[in-house]
């Protein structure tokens, strides 16, 4: 079974050839639907478009730096129940990775999905796209894989997003099929890799020609990943300081106005009614009064702090630092810096990584006899 | 009122599971043993269904000590529940060591329903322990936000008197 080969490109134009996979996929009757990033029409932005008809394939571009939303979320969605039919979804890594988490949550199920991700080289938040000049087409794209890949690291973007400096998975490891970027000369070809079973299966089924992967390749990912986690401890060690009891925290938290996008936007907090949203956060009007006269005075709106904890608890053995909720927020609350920095305490502590693999249970969805005992009884 | 650090009073919230802790707790009364009254008792069904926000509530209402009590492991009344409780344990500890609350702050302890005279010391003992790490008051929701209260907290903690966001 091969594992590598490449699409060739016509005209040097690499994000084209994304239309032509894309239809081919299609036309061989190799997968019954695409779920990728697509500019709608009239319209330079994309979204997650599905596409079942060979000839709608069109403005396909899972390179955009436009991130406007986790598609983890719709890749479960699609999968959750059986959907009739194969789909080939097109997701960036912590995309995958936030998949690999919901399905392990029971939310979506990668049976009757292939997924395809191409190598990341970060995004930027919508309020920076919005406000770029000019047309955010494939153009828009284009001039900024070039600036990344000969920036040496993507670190040093200063468009791309908090979350995207400090990632160090610009890999999908658990994707069926990965296209490289990196250590790869794009004018002629697209590097296809295959990395699952699934994957090379498609890859056969494809036809494409088989190739080697460029030797400079993984030093280039290496190199990548090198930068970005430098980046990623600093901001930890600057998080830390940021966030190191609850008074700093309420100083980080100051603007939050309680409108739970963070929430919304987040692709692993999966409840379909948050209690946040139910009558127990619905107080008696008379409750408030009896909170500020306790105190003498009381934050309006209540509650902030205990929201993010309690969402600090509840999710972050899951996040996978995608930086949605930092995307979302209207104040610009630097979330995702906060979510990574205590996950990477939570995650450690159970030795887990979220969106790493399909066989380690999420952390409180299992327990062993016998664990942790330093945590129970009265010792130090 | 405390008039010193040393007389201060903690509260200590104690979310204690039917079968064995609470049934210990009962028979502690029934044989008259006394307990220090810092502790305020949350029955719950068991220790498994103790949220982590339950506890995190409880420090931001500006408890001093969190005590999660339950069945032995094998005894629980619901198979698993309290091997549950004991992830979710590790779970808060990891975040509130971030946010610089004491891990020893939050208790996890097995007293079965026959084990009366074991809750009363380790009700003692957990008492004496919080008396020994201080008021947690900067912890609180509301008090964490207001820059006055926040002066008035270091001022309470520096003096030993009431902390503010407590109930005298």
């Amino acid at each position: 079974m091969k594992t590598t080969a490449y699409f060739s490109v016509e005209d040097n134009d690499y994000l084209s050839a994304f239309d032509s996979l894309g239809r081919r996929l299609l036309e061989l009757a190799l997968v019954d639907a695409l779920l990728a990033p697509c500019y709608q029409a009239e319209c330079d932005w994309v979204m997650p478009t599905l596409i079942c008809d060979p000839e709608a394939v069109c403005g396909l571009d899972p390179l955009s730096p436009i991130y406007p939303l986790n598609g983890a979320r719709h890749a479960a969605r699609l999968s959750r129940t059986p959907p009739g039919g194969r789909v080939a979804a097109f997701m960036r890594p912590c995309e995958v990775r936030a998949f690999v988490e919901l399905v392990k949550l029971k939310q979506g199920d990668p049976a009757s999905l292939f997924i395809i991700s191409a190598d990341c080289l970060g995004a930027v938040e919508n309020r920076t796209a919005r406000t770029a000049g000019g047309r955010r087409d494939r153009s828009y794209t284009a001039t900024f894989i070039q600036e990344a890949l000969t920036s040496g690291d993507s670190g040093e973007l200063e468009m791309l997003a908090p979350a995207c400096k400090v990632c160090e998975h610009p890999t999908a490891e658990m994707a069926d099929l990965t296209i490289g970027l990196l250590g790869v000369d794009l004018d002629n070809r697209l590097l296809v890799e295959a990395r699952s079973e699934k994957g090379g299966a498609l890859l056969n089924a494809l036809a494409l020609p088989s190739t080697e992967a460029p030797k400079d390749r993984s030093k280039a990912i290496e190199k990548l990943i090198r930068a970005r986690t430098a980046a990623r401890d600093a901001m930890f060690a600057a998080t830390r300081a940021a966030t190191g009891d609850l008074s700093r925290l309420a100083d980080y938290l100051a603007t939050c106005v309680n409108c739970y996008n963070c929430r919304v936007a987040c692709p692993v907090c999966y409840c379909r009614t948050c209690v946040f949203t139910t009558d127990v956060f619905d107080h008696p009007s008379a409750q408030y009064l009896g909170w500020a006269r306790r105190r003498g005075a009381i934050r309006m709106p209540t509650d902030t702090l205990f929201y993010h904890l309690t969402r600090l608890a509840h999710v972050s053995t899951a996040c996978v630092g995608c930086g949605q909720c930092s995307n979302a927020c209207p104040n610009e609350i630097p979330l995702m810096e906060l979510f990574r920095t205590v996950a990477l305490c939570t995650q450690t502590g159970f030795d887990y990584e979220a969106g790493r693999h399909l066989d380690e249970p999420p952390p409180l969805s299992t327990f062993a006899a016998e664990e942790f005992a330093d945590v129970v009884g009265l010792g130090d | 009122m405390p008039d010193s650090v040393t007389d201060f009073d903690p509260t200590l919230i104690a979310f204690v599971c039917n079968w064995c802790t609470y049934t210990a707790a009962d028979l502690a009364g029934t044989a008259r043993l006394a307990y220090p009254q810092n502790v305020r008792l949350i029955r719950v069904m068991c220790t498994g269904m103790v949220d982590p926000q339950f506890v995190l509530k409880a420090f931001l209402e500006g408890a001093d000590g969190v005590l999660i009590s339950g069945c032995h492991p094998g005894d629980c009344h619901y198979i698993n529940g309290n091997y549950k409780a004991r992830r979710r344990v590790k779970l808060l500890r990891e975040l509130l060591t971030h946010f610089s609350i004491a891990p020893q702050r939050l208790r996890l302890t097995w007293i079965g329903a026959s084990d009366g005279i074991q809750f009363a010391e380790v009700m003692q003992r957990l008492v004496n322990d919080l008396k020994a790490l201080g008021p947690q008051g900067v912890a609180s929701e509301h008090a964490s936000w207001r820059p006055q209260n926040r002066r008035l907290q270091r001022d309470a903690i520096g003096s030993g008197s009431e902390v503010i966001g407590r109930k005298p």
